[in-house]
């Protein structure tokens, strides 16, 4: 597990997504009407398409390519797709976002949904 | 004292009702069916008696047993085993000979005698031997090459019989005997089908279709002989031919009778049950004389119906499963109405209602093109469809069947009913279309995973569309992808509310949306969410529609969320597959100067634009720009956005007009260029493509446009709106024929705004115009019949004067890291640069 400072939170507007190198890693960070933080791995796993991009609501991203919705809580896919890497991010006191890494993804494992670490992410750069 | 835990519970006596089925056919297996899928099982213990010794079976797919193109166990419904695994006593091979209804008993052939609490009787029908000399060997035997076509049996009997025999003589030209002359054809056998009556399946089709009809069956070389009577059969030992009633004879080695089924109704007749042509019913399927009887399919008459298809007993099977079991005890069932659709010995067929009209004032609209083989018929009474026949050419049968069912509205030009005239698709109906045939043709979305969807729960369209993303790109495919669904869902689909929704997270139609917005003054896409959305909750899919909407409602008192915009509009480009851009700039009409084309091809090169491309809009496209890079690429440019990512008014395409071309009678550019400074931008539902052309040849298309103008000789413009030749192709309808370019330039922009107001979000004008119909919007926008025409020009006149140019922003972005890139690990652009031709 790392921790990663990526500047001000206001740095993102709300309701919004911006892309951030984390790590070696694209991340999509949302600040969501109301203020909480969402982060999603960047690129939409249909067609590769820039989700910080995309429109959300409380609940999802909606990829700007072809439409596709996912979970921001889970990384799971509203219409038959692959799941998102999901990543822990917060505002620490001082505004500043931090996110850890590595990302979650939840995966159908026998019809059971389960939550694994993805052990690709494992090594941290920071 | 101990307790032995493991004794076993003294086996309770079985307290359920006896529920006994007599006839394991389509309609007693369903019925036990749907009694079993509503708990009936808890309420009910079942017993089924069925005399043929099968499990249940698809009865219909019996010529395709005979014709070879269905194996026996293929049209299996339920085997044997399926009774005891689902707790059902089968009396299989046992034919019930006896009700005593008083005692409540059933004796059975094999001595059996159960005891009854309800009864249902579904005896089916049998074919139907007409009385021929020489057909018996005695009063139970056929004369051996006889067969009916009824059961299994009867099926399997043929198959023994034709390989080593050479003609068939199948007497009875309805549905049946021309399947069993196709299906013995097979066999290498010479087929004859002899025909009492003038014309073939007459109970079904007119006589022109008849005839039709036998000209198609004759093609496949089965030899049809109608206003033939049948008088004897002939040989003893065999088979060897037929007399007719003019005395003449035909050689034959088997004969295949076809000519009618009638009711199984004896049973029911000496358990006293009232019978006429079969056995009578109420609205819940009880004969009128016990209410502890019930009877379906075949045998049953209700209000004077008898019906032999599949659709009505599937209905009965439900009411009486609902009545029975106490799941819906006011359940009642008003009759069917029949829509067949066929494959008749290769011949397409579907007929449904009236075969002929009845009545003085009824429609007829009649298509007939023998050569072909293809006949159409349909009957309107008071504006309904009550009839229709499609012989040859079904593709219209989804519409029909849906339009006989449900009553719905019909096309004024009623030969819409018979033909798809510039409609997507036109060649396929739903059911027609192959499993694997492609109906989104965006998403890859094939007939068979739509079916798949509804079949596996899905009961509306809207939901099929979210999870099969059927539907979900262009758009053109909406109307098809819902003619599937309601086909796959056999009309079951359930109507989503939210379909008639503006947007999917407000629960409101767009004109009580519009009233809601205006009334409580919202501004802004968060206060609407708030104000109207359950529970306030926000929707992102609901977000580009509402910001359009409510941009269109107050202009510059729009409170403007960034949040609320799709990215296009955020960054003021059309995002492409790679998440870089492309950056059109306005060209008014079209038209440039050899000063522009400088500006862009030096910042094509100063920013190393891969793909530098004319578009069908007549501008020029510059693509695979990097989202950091466009502030600059406007400011380099120093021209106007030209709005080529927007649902919003996007271009004016022209042609040369009357200044240059030798055959233009007006000066199409400076009209083109006039409407497109005007409404330059305007957000509306769908983007809106227009068009002027300098005269009738139309070079710039203006036939095809969402507002074309086409000038005509004296002076004079012809408007027309709904066209459309993209994903649709439509011809534009004529609004009006003014005498001004000033007139054109107030009717486009008064339609527009009657179609920004009205129309559903994503709703392209060629659906519009023709959902709201021409006639209507010419009383509203060129007659003022609602006296609207000021306040739409007003309105129209606010959003002109809000327009401001969005390639502004380049100095100073809106938000923070408005230009950023989203994909920062990416090299961009992807897209290859594609090398000078």
């Amino acid at each position: 597990m790392s921790t990663h400072v990526l500047g001000p939170a206001e740095a993102i507007p709300e309701g919004e997504g911006r892309a951030f190198v984390v790590g070696g890693e694209q991340v999509a960070v949302f600040r969501l009407r109301g203020g909480a933080l969402r982060a999603v791995q960047a690129q939409c796993p249909h067609r590769g398409g820039p989700l910080a991009d995309g429109l959300v609501d409380a609940e999802v991203v909606v990829c700007p390519l072809h439409g596709y919705a996912y979970e921001l809580a889970d990384g799971c896919a509203r219409s038959g797709a692959g799941a998102l890497l999901v990543y822990d991010v917060e505002a620490d006191p001082a505004g500043q976002l931090v996110v850890r890494l590595p990302g979650r993804r939840v995966e159908e494992v026998g019809g059971a949904a389960q939550a694994r670490l993805e052990d690709a992410f494992a090594e941290p750069v920071a | 004292m101990t307790m032995t835990l493991t004794a076993p519970e003294p086996t309770r006596p079985d307290t359920r009702s006896r529920l006994v089925v007599i006839g394991n056919g389509m309609a007693g297996a369903r019925a036990v069916e749907e009694v079993l899928a509503r708990g009936g099982g808890d309420l009910f213990a079942v017993e089924v008696f069925g005399e043929e010794p099968y499990g249940n079976y698809n009865r219909i797919l019996l010529s395709e047993v005979l014709a070879g193109n269905a194996a026996t166990e293929e049209i299996y419904l339920n085997p044997v085993e399926w009774y005891a695994e689902h707790g059902v006593t089968f009396h299989c091979g046992v034919r019930v000979v006896r009700v005593d209804r008083f005692a409540k008993l059933v004796y059975g052939n094999d001595g059996s005698i159960v005891r009854y609490d309800k009864l249902v009787i579904a005896t089916g029908s049998r074919s139907f031997f007409p009385p021929l000399e020489g057909m018996w060997q005695d009063l139970k035997t056929l004369t051996p090459g006889v067969f009916g076509f009824r059961g299994l049996d009867d099926t399997a009997e043929m198959m023994r019989h034709a390989p080593d025999h050479d003609v068939a003589v199948v007497i009875g030209g309805g549905l049946l005997g021309l399947e069993a002359a196709r299906g013995l054809q097979n066999y290498g056998m010479t087929t004859h089908v002899v025909h009492a009556a003038p014309t073939l399946m007459n109970q079904q089709l007119d006589a022109q279709a008849g005839r039709i009809l036998q000209r198609s069956v004759e093609k496949l070389g089965i030899t049809v002989h109608c206003n033939v009577r049948t008088t004897a059969v002939l040989g003893e030992e065999k088979v060897t031919g037929v007399r007719f009633g003019d005395g003449s004879a035909l050689d034959c080695d088997m004969v295949v009778m076809t000519a009618g089924i009638r009711p199984n109704v004896e049973l029911a007749r000496r358990a006293g049950l009232t019978v006429e042509r079969a056995i009578v019913v109420d609205d819940q399927l009880r004969s009128v004389d016990d209410d502890d009887v019930y009877v379906v399919g075949e045998c049953a008459q209700h209000r004077g119906q008898v019906y032999g298809l599949v659709a009505p007993l599937w209905e009965q099977a439900g009411v009486l499963a609902d009545h029975l079991t106490g799941v819906n005890p006011r359940a009642s069932y008003h009759g069917s109405r029949v829509a067949t659709k066929l494959k008749v010995a290769g011949v397409d067929v579907a007929a449904m209602g009236l075969k002929e009209p009845e009545h003085e004032d009824d429609e007829f609209v009649q298509f007939s093109e023998p050569r072909r083989g293809v006949y159409k018929t349909v009957i309107v009474r008071g504006g309904k469809l009550v009839g229709a026949t499609l012989l040859g050419d079904v593709s219209k049968v989804a519409f029909l069947t849906q339009a006989f069912d449900r009553g719905l509205p019909l096309p004024e030009e009623r030969i819409k009913l018979l033909f798809d005239i510039g409609g997507p698709s036109p060649e396929v109906g739903a059911a027609e279309l192959a499993d694997d045939a492609q109906v989104c043709n965006c998403n890859g979305v094939t007939k068979g995973q739509l079916v798949a969807c509804v079949r596996g729960g899905e009961h509306t369209v809207s939901g099929v569309m979210n999870a099969t993303r059927a539907g979900k790109g262009c758009g053109s495919c909406k109307s098809l992808v819902k003619d599937v669904c309601e086909w796959a869902a056999g009309g079951a689909v359930e109507q989503d509310p939210s379909e008639r929704w503006y947007v999917p997270g407000v629960p409101l139609e767009k004109a009580e949306l519009m009233a809601a917005i205006r009334e409580r003054e919202l501004k802004s896409v968060s206060a609407v969410f708030a104000a109207l959305a359950p529970e306030g909750k926000e929707d992102a899919g609901s977000k580009m529609a509402l910001a359009s909407l409510l941009r269109t409602m107050w202009n510059d008192e729009y409170v403007d969320e960034r949040d609320a915009r799709f990215v296009n509009d955020r960054v003021h480009a059309n995002i492409q597959r790679d998440g870089t851009f492309s950056v059109v700039p306005q060209m008014k009409g079209g038209v440039t100067t050899p000063e522009q084309l400088r500006t862009i091809a030096d910042v094509a090169d100063k920013y190393a634009v891969p793909l530098v491309k004319v578009t069908g809009g007549q501008r020029i496209d510059l693509l695979g720009v990097r989202k950091e890079d466009l502030p600059k690429v406007w400011a380099d440019l120093g021209m106007p956005s030209g709005y080529a990512y927007g649902k919003s008014f996007r271009t004016v395409k022209t042609c040369v007009g009357s200044d240059f071309c030798r055959f233009g009678v007006g000066d199409s550019t400076a009209l083109g260029i006039a409407i497109e400074d005007r409404y330059k931008g305007l957000d509306s539902p769908a983007k809106m493509k227009l068009a002027v052309a300098g005269c009738p040849r139309n070079c710039s298309e203006a036939l095809v446009k969402d507002v074309g103008a086409v000038a005509v000789e004296g002076g004079r413009w012809e408007v027309y709106v709904g066209g459309a030749a993209g994903a649709h192709v439509r011809k534009g309808d004529l609004l009006a024929t003014v005498d001004t370019p000033e007139e054109v330039v107030t009717l486009t922009g008064r339609f527009m705004q009657y179609y920004r107001e009205n129309a559903d979000w994503l709703e392209r004008t060629y659906s519009f115009v023709p959902r709201v119909g021409i006639e209507h919007l010419r009383a509203v926008i060129v007659d003022d019949s609602e006296g609207i025409a000021a306040d739409l020009d007003r309105r129209m006149q606010e959003s002109v004067d809000a327009y401001k140019d969005p390639w502004l922003e380049a100095g100073q972005p809106a938000t923070p890291g408005q230009f950023r890139t989203s994909l920062p690990l990416v090299e961009l652009p992807q897209v290859p640069v594609r090398p000078a031709p």
